[in-house]
């Protein structure tokens, strides 16, 4: 710890410290444009120029000077730094001036007004005439893909976009072009950008030069209602504020939390807001005469209770999808269980993954904060950037520190970090072969989807779990066996033990024709045979609707209070941020009216019942944000066969029925499409 | 005047060959081995004897810049970086060296790098001197071909020395901006701290001297550093290359000793001021980036850097660049400012944003299309770029407009009612690019 005197307040600050963290420590304010918590120092906007006695007689940069590299007075006193002398105010002022002669004014119709830094700055820190008669730069606009809209002329070259892509995002697709004041950014070639979390560019600009294309024009922000979420869009859980305006969503942005997603939201996190007002379900349907026919939701109901009352309760089953939230699914759950049926599943897409193998069996042990502290890491059947692209940035961080070997079983990507291929298959993962490197004491193996969602998936689970041991990835203090998840409900399902039940049939054997009665809650990546009799409830007309043979219109995540857990087993709740469409209805509410009509009325009338249900079932879904540790019981070893694993993400942009109906969406896949495309000529 | 004896240069002007054979003749790797046995202490404290400060421009004192670079450590090794990207308008000394003496900025190379702890040298050659980096290339390859320098050479210290070839920016010149583009960034200057002597080139202790520097060190050395520090007034002592242009009768590069007066310098060598003393009227002593000094001030100064930086100017590189009245001295700051502007690396705000401010204005000056409160606003314009930039770029942009200012501004102002006493119609503007 070192002493330091700001704006005569003495404190002890660590001598790591720059001295622009030393005055927020001290509660002085210092304006910056280039200096970002997450990214590297630039020190190039001089915003955040403070003096300093006894130094040079010029004004210092504050993000770039340590605390230790300041000489202490001649008589040893704590060095002096003044944020608000008239040389720092007469430095920021200066810059706040060249900043803005070449600044269009034109904030009355620039997107971001009302969040711009450059704005709020130069409110406090600017003057209020301009002495500059020359005329003003021109910058012509750069394409830089479908997410982000540039309005160069607004550019202040703070090179935060730049920074982010070299090192967060990993792809080094923008830079500058150009010197002096005909400096550029760009993409060089005026490419689109070519990663998954491009969208952040636009937040981190401090003005309006780069702004979220899909959204230009839209709305002020100073209209929109903020409402705190979590996203659905992979298992990581990535915290989000959903802001509306009415009943409609207009963008979606990252929340800070450091344990989850930093500041850092993936693409489709962000864009998937077109998604949700295009093909959504607003009033129940019926199939007759093969034809899918509105209906009001007694017709609907009393064609499922004819059904359900036909059926024996064996030949009754429910699958839930990747977007249920826990509430959706307890209620199916409760649902079953009055009906007397065993065949429930949450898995869709055939994961071996059983709550009886133990909690620890299917979490991300480590932590997504915990991959800081790693040492190697091992994945296997998994592309983190496409499965779940912030936990990839992370992975990324850690690795540009240094020291982190990675290893990679299963189909080669670029990872946008650097690993050592070790083999296609199960048969690679050996416990001999795949040791991390020597005197690595907290390594890390990440399981992924395509490793589990297969016929042997129990068996690579057991072999895993045996490599982890071998490596020393389990110890009283350290667990680094991580199941990386690609669906947001699969861990609060797998909490829920929303399995088969003894003698149960699973989510395959039941679209296989294995039951007659079929409730299908939003699980649109599986095919159901025809034969059966299926409920869809869901909110998208995708996959699932259109093998209906009723429909019950449900409400969107943003549309509902609902709780996720995450890969890591975070319980996590989302408010409601909007309302569903038409006759949709929240899940919960939709169960609870049909099970009324079945003559097995569920014991909860308001979300708050259910939740208390919930709760006393399942305690640990009332510690938000906390993660509760799971114990490891025993699995059945096998032999995997020799199968190649295959990536449970083929596109990414295009995942689930959200998805599929967002335009947006549509068009980053088919540049990423083209992308592969022009890489393999 | 400095005897033909006490030259260091003594091939300044090419009239020998610049080959090995006749560097050795006029006293080159003389006994190189010998210096270097009597060890880094000694090189380094008879370089701080002999008082040699830097000939890049700021004047620090080279031994005791030597004497920054830490103890050597295997993991991560010193490295010696030449700066012979000589681009300051006016100064044309490196090129002269390197095109007729590289042999002395060879040995000199090898010598300061041993001192250093080095094992390695490089050498940043400005873009356009590509007939400098083939004679200076040449130069290397005989050194290595007479195991001069080298692996295993004959002075038992394993050196490498490469030259590389910048791409021709102006800022490549500041010592981290062209660190950065050695490695192979763009040329863009890096913030202090920390110093290169800590974490220069590759993240590695780096010295960065300039080519004189360097050239000198071999022959103080050999004569020792009370010869050198004989010449010239005291803290600015030594022999200096001069590069005299502009209106004098016959513009040169001349080695001589410091100090000597302004007048005795462009009598001796240049031949007089063109129209006689009384046609003077300022002089930029130090490459563009000092202030200009008006005739009367200029006259009997002592060029050096104590006494030039007294009148608020500065020796920097020693490219005097004489005016005679026949110049129009706003349209040739005019000229300088949109240099500046021209060669700004873009990187930090003030000097972005502020040389194409004071470029226009100046331009308008020359016209006198512009107010008298302008002027003032010009000086506030250069005193908030003036030290609010990274590097020292925004300085030697506003430093030749104070100048002009503090010492011309009579010129401006009577430009300025020219203008307006005559009658003009609007001007087309210019687009700004």
């Amino acid at each position: 710890m070192t002493k330091i005197n700001i704006d005569g307040k003495e404190l002890d600050v660590p001598a790591e410290y720059t001295l622009l963290q030393a005055c927020e420590e001290a509660g002085a304010e210092v304006p910056r444009f280039c200096y970002h918590e997450r990214l590297s120092i630039a020190g190039n906007c001089r915003m955040c120029l403070v003096e300093v006695k006894g130094g040079p007689p010029k004004p210092t940069a504050s993000c770039a000077m340590a605390v230790r590299d300041l000489r202490p007075g001649p008589n040893g006193e704590a060095p002096v730094v003044l944020t608000n002398s008239p040389m720092a105010r007469k430095a920021r002022a200066g810059v706040m001036e060249f900043l803005l002669i070449n600044h269009p004014l034109d904030c009355p119709i620039c997107d971001q007004g009302g969040e711009c830094d450059l704005q709020d700055q130069a409110m406090a820190y600017g003057v209020d005439s301009s002495r500059y008669h020359e005329n003003k730069r021109a910058v012509e606009d750069k394409y830089l893909g479908p997410l982000v809209k540039t309005s160069m002329n607004r550019c202040i070259h703070c090179t935060r976009c730049v920074r982010f892509t070299a090192e967060v995002a990993g792809t080094g697709d923008m830079g500058a072009i150009g010197r002096g004041e005909d400096m550029e950014i760009t993409t060089y070639l005026e490419t689109a950008m070519g990663s998954e979390l491009q969208g952040n560019v636009a937040d981190l600009c401090p003005v309006g030069a780069l702004l979220p294309k899909p959204q230009s024009f839209r709305a002020r922000p100073w209209e929109l209602a903020k409402t705190q979420s979590i996203d659905v869009m992979d298992a990581l859980g990535s915290n989000i504020r959903v802001d509306s305006r009415g009943r409609e969503v207009i963008r979606i942005l990252p929340r800070v939390n450091d344990a989850v997603n930093e500041e850092w939201i993936s693409d489709k996190t962000r864009q998937i807001v077109d998604g949700l007002k295009t093909q959504r379900l607003d009033r129940p349907y019926l199939r007759k005469n093969g034809r899918l026919t509105p209906v009001s939701w007694n017709e609907a109901f009393a064609a499922i209770a004819a059904k359900v009352k036909a059926a024996s309760p064996g030949k009754i089953g429910a699958i839930a999808g990747d977007l249920a939230s826990v509430e959706d699914m307890f209620a199916l759950q409760s649902l079953m269980q009055a009906l007397g049926s065993p065949n429930l599943d949450c898995r869709q897409d055939g994961s071996r993954l059983d709550p009886k193998y133990g909690r620890a069996s299917y979490l991300f042990n480590a932590t997504v904060a915990g991959i800081d502290e790693a040492d190697s890491l091992l994945i296997v059947g998994s592309n983190p950037r496409k499965e779940a692209p912030v936990l990839n940035a992370r992975i990324r961080k850690r690795w540009l520190r240094g020291d982190f070997a990675v290893g990679l079983i299963g189909q080669q990507a670029d990872l946008t970090y650097s690993y050592k291929y070790m083999g296609a298959g199960p048969d690679s993962l050996d416990p001999q072969t795949c040791k991390p490197p020597e005197g690595s004491k907290k390594p890390m193996l990440i399981l992924g989807a395509g490793a589990l969602a297969r016929p042997d998936g129990a068996a690579v689970l057991a072999r895993a779990l045996e490599v982890a041991k071998a490596a020393g990835a389990i110890t009283p203090e350290w667990n680094g066996f991580c199941v990386l998840h690609t669906a947001a409900s699969r861990v609060g399902g797998l909490d829920l033990g929303f399995v088969p039940g003894e003698g149960g049939l699973d989510a395959t054997a039941m679209a296989k024709g294995g039951v007659d009665v079929l409730f299908n809650l939003g699980a649109d990546e599986i095919d159901i045979a025809p034969g059966a009799f299926v409920i869809y409830q869901g909110t998208h007309g995708d996959r699932g609707a259109h093998r209906a043979d009723v429909i019950l219109p449900g409400a969107a995540y943003v549309e509902k209070s609902g709780t996720y857990v995450n890969t890591e087993g975070r319980v996590q709740m989302a408010d409601r941020a909007s309302f569903p469409p038409g006759d949709a209805r929240e899940d919960w509410a939709v169960l609870r009216a049909l099970s009324d009509v079945l003559g097995k009325r569920l014991p909860f009338d308001t979300l708050n019942a259910l939740r208390a249900a919930l709760y006393k079932a399942h305690p640990h879904f009332a510690a938000l944000d906390l993660i509760q540790k799971g114990s490891l019981g025993d699995i059945p070893a096998g032999s995997p066969d020799k199968t190649a694993f295959v990536n449970a993400i083929d596109d990414f942009y295009l995942t689930n029925p959200i998805a599929r109906a967002s335009a947006v969406m549509a068009e980053c896949s088919a540049l990423a499409k083209g992308r592969v495309a022009q890489a393999a000529e | 005047m400095l005897a033909d004896r006490d030259r260091i240069f003594t091939n300044l002007y090419g009239f020998q060959s610049p080959g090995l054979k006749a560097a050795q003749m006029r006293g080159a790797w003389d006994g190189t081995k010998h210096l270097l046995d009597r060890g880094k202490d000694w090189i380094i404290s008879e370089m701080k004897a002999s008082g040699l400060r830097g000939r890049g421009g700021a004047g620090f004192p080279t031994g005791l810049k030597w004497s920054f670079m830490p103890k050597p450590d295997p993991a991560r090794p010193s490295y010696l970086v030449v700066n012979a990207d000589e681009s300051e308008p006016g100064t044309c000394k490196d090129r002269e060296i390197m095109r007729n003496d590289p042999h002395l900025l060879v040995e000199g190379c090898m010598i300061a790098s041993f001192a250093m702890g080095a094992h390695a040298c490089y050498i940043y050659v400005r873009g356009e001197y590509i007939h400098e980096r083939e004679r200076l290339q040449a130069a290397v390859d005989e050194a290595y071909e007479a195991k001069l320098i080298g692996k295993d050479n004959v002075h038992g210290w394993p050196f490498d020395l490469y030259v590389h070839h910048g791409a021709g920016a102006y800022i490549c010149g500041e010592e981290t901006a062209l660190l950065e583009s050695l490695e192979g960034k763009k040329g863009m200057p890096r913030m202090k701290p920390p110093f290169p002597a800590n974490m220069g080139l590759y993240g590695c202790p780096t010295t960065v001297n300039n080519v004189e520097s360097i050239a000198v060190a071999p022959t103080i050395l050999r004569r020792g550093a009370s010869w050198f520090s004989s010449f010239g007034a005291p803290n600015n002592v030594g022999t200096k290359l001069f590069c005299v242009s502009g209106h004098v009768n016959t513009p040169c590069n001349v080695e001589e000793a410091m100090s000597i007066p302004f007048r005795e310098l462009i009598d001796r060598h240049c031949g007089g001021i063109r129209g006689g003393w009384d046609n003077l009227l300022a002089v930029i002593p130090g490459g563009s980036s000092v202030r200009c000094v008006p005739a009367e001030q200029i006259i009997d100064c002592p060029m050096d850097f104590d006494s030039l930086s007294k009148l608020k100017s500065g020796l920097g590189t020693a490219a005097v660049i004489v005016m005679d009245k026949s110049t129009d001295i706003i349209r040739a700051i005019a000229r300088l400012s949109y240099f500046y502007k021209h060669e700004s690396c873009g990187q930090c705000t003030p000097c972005r944003e502020g040389t194409g401010w004071m470029w226009r204005v100046m331009e308008r000056m020359v016209e006198g299309r512009a107010q008298k409160r302008e002027i003032d606003m010009l000086l506030d314009v250069s005193k908030q770029i003036e030290g609010h930039t990274i590097c020292a770029l925004g300085d030697a942009a506003a430093w030749p407009i104070q100048g002009l200012i503090t010492h011309f501004r009579g010129e401006i102002e009577k430009r300025i009612d020219q203008y307006a006493a005559n009658p003009h119609s609007d001007p087309v503007r210019i687009a700004a690019e």
